[in-house]
């Protein structure tokens, strides 16, 4: 396939320059450029979007794909300025609200047949600004405990179904085989708002620690956030993986992939990528559990959901509304699962794929994460009430500057650089810095 | 001038002015592109990066805008994150500069002694210079120094040890050894050349008159090789003050403010909170300073290559 | 006795100047093994040195990202900023090597001094200007601004190799009446070939691995190499085994220029160092 299609890219990009066409920047009407995220459901997307180009052969599709942190730069700054390169934006529920208030965001009208009420209603809700909808998601996620039943029936060991943070750690603690680079905890330890900050947020969540009191003061240095960041330096330095500081969802999701991990507690997508034999060494081998608990116990609970969204600026907003109708859609899910099988459909957006038995069979995780979905309540109370919304976020625009300082803070205590007190006292002054800055505390 | 002057004819007195003249306004003409295009490159982005400055201006956040003052440089001069970045700043220039120059010049002595397969050790040695500085980060860091599947920490582990966790306990060091991977080759080549070049005389008869092989590098080699080295020092001071990609792809600058430096810094403020007014004041300091480099640098460069 | 001596030495040089290459190229040497290994071999512990290679990774490379395209912007913009530097800087040395004026000199260190601050500093006024004269995702664009951030050095380099041409040729050129243009063409750029070879080979090398403006001013049409790797460095799963294909083949047309031209390089390389 590749060796046929090389010559030809190449004469075509040939042509293109001589025709001087490859240096002028306007797109020809028709062509969406789609700004998106290199996880492995988006690159499913990519190769089946052929499929849609055939059903509309006027569309011609644009891909750009891009890591993570390289695409939020790419995409805000694109956004911000109105520059109008993207048609279709792959952005998450932390963005969604803030960019659709400041209206970079079409509001989407998806026709009858799209069924929109057949989207998970939390999902739904989180994408969704004074009624109108301002993306439409193409997976969704919530939190949970993979653990390795091998490794727990060798311990002599079960997992409860909804395990404590205290049971965690001992459950750790025996499992571990360090000589065997066996480590019985992995968790984020990368720094990023989005990737240790997420977790660490709801760690704190449900150890009774909240970002902001109402008064928009941060309560960093509150017993309940000394707890939580203590439980988590000390198992992770106990029982973690060397290189944690290194370590985010996807570092994780290789070493648990590889065997390398006893317990993983992180997203609920990564259930259909550890059950796939092609992809995981220990896909026979994984169990489940939900996210534990804290002295706490409550707490708003993890909700995320990579969402395809229309810039204002787009000149091409009508077409980029098809694709993204089509590409989040009921027949997107079963072209999904009639070529790629039903384990690797997208999951956590559509009560339709729950309902398909051949998905609740492929997918032994289906129905707990459904539950996940259905009950997380990112927006639930935190010990004291507080100013914001959102679980693994903080739902205002400054987040992003704190978590990924605050992100560094404390991944600057898993290699020993800082104290835990030290790394609270320090985020505490930060945050105070940067709210005074954007002027919200005062 | 004086070399050209040294050898026109000296004519008639109003003709050499008259030619002086036109060789000023030739010389004016043929070097104003370059410096036209510099000029504008220079200064348009600094006249808007001052004016940012002071402004507030988020990308994420335009509710915020407005007249700041020096409210963006008082929020970068009194973070404490600043000064450990213009530390961490010099340490890795001089870090990179000092093993380049050092290693480049021992190495460029040994690539210079005939031995068997020379040709291809040369070409193995200065191919790090052609790689990306992203792909040799992302080589160092997972295929490398991954402390699980990494080439060295296997090596470790199979000689009993236990294999370092490089860039959460050394991150600034480590940085230092993927940038200096990359540079030293660069070093090689200059300086490679410039030993190339000394007089096989020279160094024979020194050789002759029972001059140790130290005393022979340390009053012969080193002081042919000041000049090569001072190209070295400066191409690379230039490339390393703005060193970006490879931190960025290995610790994130961090753990903590372990590994930013100043570009990182600003790179963070711009393009993960995305505080354009925040990362100008900090971009206005980076030329700041990189004048002030190029001053002390210069004068001390340029000496050896004027001569 | 003495022979002895030298026939030891000569074993030490041998090994050790084959130590220390092998040392250093041995990452790339495993970057290239990793490509031919499949996921799973790749993260093996301890890594495998023998293995049943597969070209199963680049096959996943090609059919995810259309290589050639990002190779073809790379040529162009390495290629284009290259020449359009050169053409500019060889005047510019021209004048300063022999028709210098007081402020030559600062000139000179002030061109360098424009490439020592942080291209982040000033990311968000170069984007502005490259959107509103329509440059953003355009080779173009992305080669105007690789020229300019390397115009320094190479007029920095062009004028070391000028002042070793000894003015009396060029004069002797002007005596028999040849113009200033037919002097530069004719008489210096014959004798500076080597260097401006040299010095366009390493403007090339630099444009080609340039990862901020490459990464930040395009978006599709006129992405080059440095973001076909930006789509490989971290995705979900396992990626060891792609990342070293999808690095080999954007290093690769560089590295193998490079071992060509290494010799060219090499001698133009003097910056006046030789006399």
């Amino acid at each position: 396939m590749s060796r046929l299609k090389t010559p030809r890219t190449a004469l075509y990009a040939l042509t293109m320059l001589l025709s001087g066409s490859a240096l002028s920047s306007a797109s020809g009407a028709g062509t969406l450029t789609i700004a998106t995220v290199n996880n492995g459901d988006m690159i499913v997307m990519r190769q089946l979007s052929r499929e849609f180009e055939k059903a509309h052969p006027d569309i011609h599709l644009n891909w750009v794909t891009l890591e993570e942190n390289v695409l939020r730069q790419r995409v805000t700054t694109d956004i911000a300025m109105k520059t109008g390169q993207f048609d279709v934006v792959t952005i998450g529920n932390y963005e969604v609200p803030i960019w659709a208030k400041q209206n970079w965001l079409a509001e989407i009208k998806p026709d009858a047949a799209y069924d929109t009420s057949d989207i998970l209603p939390t999902v739904r809700d989180s994408l969704t600004v004074d009624g109108k909808l301002y993306a439409l998601p193409f997976y969704a996620e919530s939190v949970m405990t993979y653990y390795r039943k091998d490794l727990f029936q060798k311990a002599g060991l079960t997992m409860p179904e909804a395990p404590t943070y205290e049971q965690i750690r001992q459950f750790a603690d025996k499992i571990s085989d360090k000589t065997n680079q066996v480590y019985g905890i992995c968790l984020r330890g990368k720094p990023g708002w989005g990737e240790n900050m997420a977790y660490v947020s709801s760690l704190a969540n449900t150890f009774g620690a909240q970002w902001f009191d109402m008064s928009w003061k941060p309560t960093m240095t509150s017993d309940a956030w000394k707890s939580a960041l203590n439980w988590y330096v000390s198992a992770m330095k106990a029982d973690g993986p060397p290189g944690a500081t290194s370590n985010g969802f996807n570092e994780n999701l290789a070493l648990f992939a590889s065997g390398h991990c006893g317990i993983w507690i992180d997203s609920t997508v990564a259930g259909g990528l550890l059950f796939d034999p092609k992809q995981s060494q220990v896909a026979d081998k994984v169990g489940f559990a939900s996210a534990p608990k804290g002295p706490y116990g409550k707490g708003p609970t993890w909700l995320w959901s990579w969402s395809l969204a229309v810039p204002v600026s787009s000149h091409q907003s009508a077409d980029a509304q098809t694709f993204i109708t089509w590409a989040t859609s009921k027949d997107y899910v079963k072209l999904v699962a009639a070529q790629k099988g039903w384990v690797a459909a997208p999951p956590g957006t559509r009560a339709s794929t729950y309902a398909a038995p051949e998905y609740l069979k492929a997918a032994p995780f289906a129905s707990f994460v459904l539950n996940a979905i259905k009950t997380a309540d990112p927006n639930g109370p935190t010990a004291q009430p507080r100013p914001y919304t959102g679980a693994q976020f903080v739902a205002i625009p400054e987040f992003q500057a704190i978590g990924t300082q605050v992100g560094q803070t404390v991944a600057a205590t898993l290699s020993d650089q800082m104290t835990v007190d030290q790394a609270l006292a320090s985020a505490q002054s930060s945050i105070t810095r940067a709210l005074r800055q954007s002027g919200r505390a005062r | 001038m004086q070399a050209v002057l040294q050898h026109s004819p000296s004519s008639e007195v109003s003709s050499e002015r008259r030619k002086n003249a036109s060789a000023k306004r030739t010389g004016f003409l043929l070097l104003s592109p370059s410096v036209l295009l510099l000029l504008v490159w220079s200064i348009v982005p600094l006249v808007m990066t001052l004016w940012y400055s002071v402004q507030n201006y988020n990308l994420v956040d335009p509710t915020l805008h407005g007249f700041a003052g020096i409210d963006n440089y008082w929020y970068l001069l009194t973070d404490p994150d600043f000064l450990h970045s213009l530390l961490n700043t010099f340490v890795l220039v001089a870090g990179v500069l000092a093993i380049s120059v050092g290693g480049g010049t021992l190495l460029a002595v040994l690539y210079d002694q005939d031995f068997f397969g020379r040709g291809i050790a040369r070409i193995m040695v200065i191919s790090p210079f052609f790689i990306m500085p992203t792909v040799s980060a992302l080589l160092w860091k997972n295929l490398m120094l991954h402390p699980i599947y990494g080439v060295y920490s296997a090596m470790m582990r199979a000689v009993g040890l236990t294999p370092i966790d490089w860039l959460a306990r050394f991150p600034l060091l480590t940085v230092m050894m993927i940038v200096a991977w990359e540079w030293l080759p660069f070093a090689v080549l200059i300086l490679l050349t410039a030993v190339q070049s000394l007089d096989g005389e020279q160094r024979e008869a020194a050789r002759m008159d029972g001059a140790d092989p130290i005393a022979r590098f340390r009053y012969i080699i080193l002081p042919h090789l000041s000049r090569a080295i001072s190209v070295v020092v400066m191409i690379e001071t230039i490339y390393l003050l703005t060193v970006f990609a490879e931190i960025s792809v290995t610790t994130a600058g961090g753990p903590g403010v372990a590994s930013t430096n100043l570009a990182y810094l600003i790179y963070s403020r711009a393009l993960l909170q995305f505080d354009v007014g925040g990362a100008s004041a900090g971009g206005v300091i980076a030329i700041i300073i990189a004048n002030i480099v190029a001053i002390f640098l210069v004068r001390a460069v340029a000496r050896n290559l004027e001569a | 006795m003495a022979v002895k001596t030298k026939t030891s030495t000569r074993i030490g040089v041998t090994i050790l100047g084959w130590g220390i290459a092998v040392w250093l190229f041995f990452p790339i040497f495993w970057m290239f093994l990793t490509s031919f290994k499949n996921e799973i071999q790749a993260i093996s512990t301890p890594p495998k040195l023998f293995f049943m290679p597969t070209l199963s990774s680049y096959a996943e490379v090609f059919e995810r990202a259309s290589y050639w395209h990002f190779t073809l912007n790379t040529v162009i913009v390495s290629v284009g900023a290259t020449a359009i530097a050169i053409a500019l800087a060889v005047p510019a040395a021209y004048s300063m090597a022999f028709l210098p004026s007081s402020r030559t000199r600062s000139t000179l260190l002030w061109m360098l001094s424009t490439r020592m601050l942080p291209p982040v500093g000033v990311l968000v006024p170069i984007y502005l200007l490259a959107r509103n004269t329509h440059l953003l995702d355009t080779c173009t664009g992305l080669a105007i601004v690789d020229m300019l951030t390397n115009l320094p050095i190479i007029v920095w380099m062009l004028y070391t190799f000028f002042r070793e041409v000894p003015a009396p040729i060029l004069e002797a050129g002007r005596m028999d009446g040849a113009s200033r243009w037919q002097e530069m063409t004719m008489v210096l750029l014959p004798l500076a070939l080597p260097g401006i070879a040299s010095t366009a080979l390493l403007s090339l090398i630099l444009c080609w691995n340039e990862a901020f403006w490459s990464l930040n001013l395009t978006s599709s049409h006129a992405a080059p190499l440095t973001a076909f790797i930006a789509s490989f460095s971290s995705p979900e799963g396992l990626f060891f085994g792609k990342l070293s294909a999808a690095s080999t083949l954007a290093v690769a047309p560089i590295l193998v220029f490079g071992w060509i031209s290494q010799k060219q390089l090499v001698r133009g390389l003097t910056f006046g160092a030789v006399k």
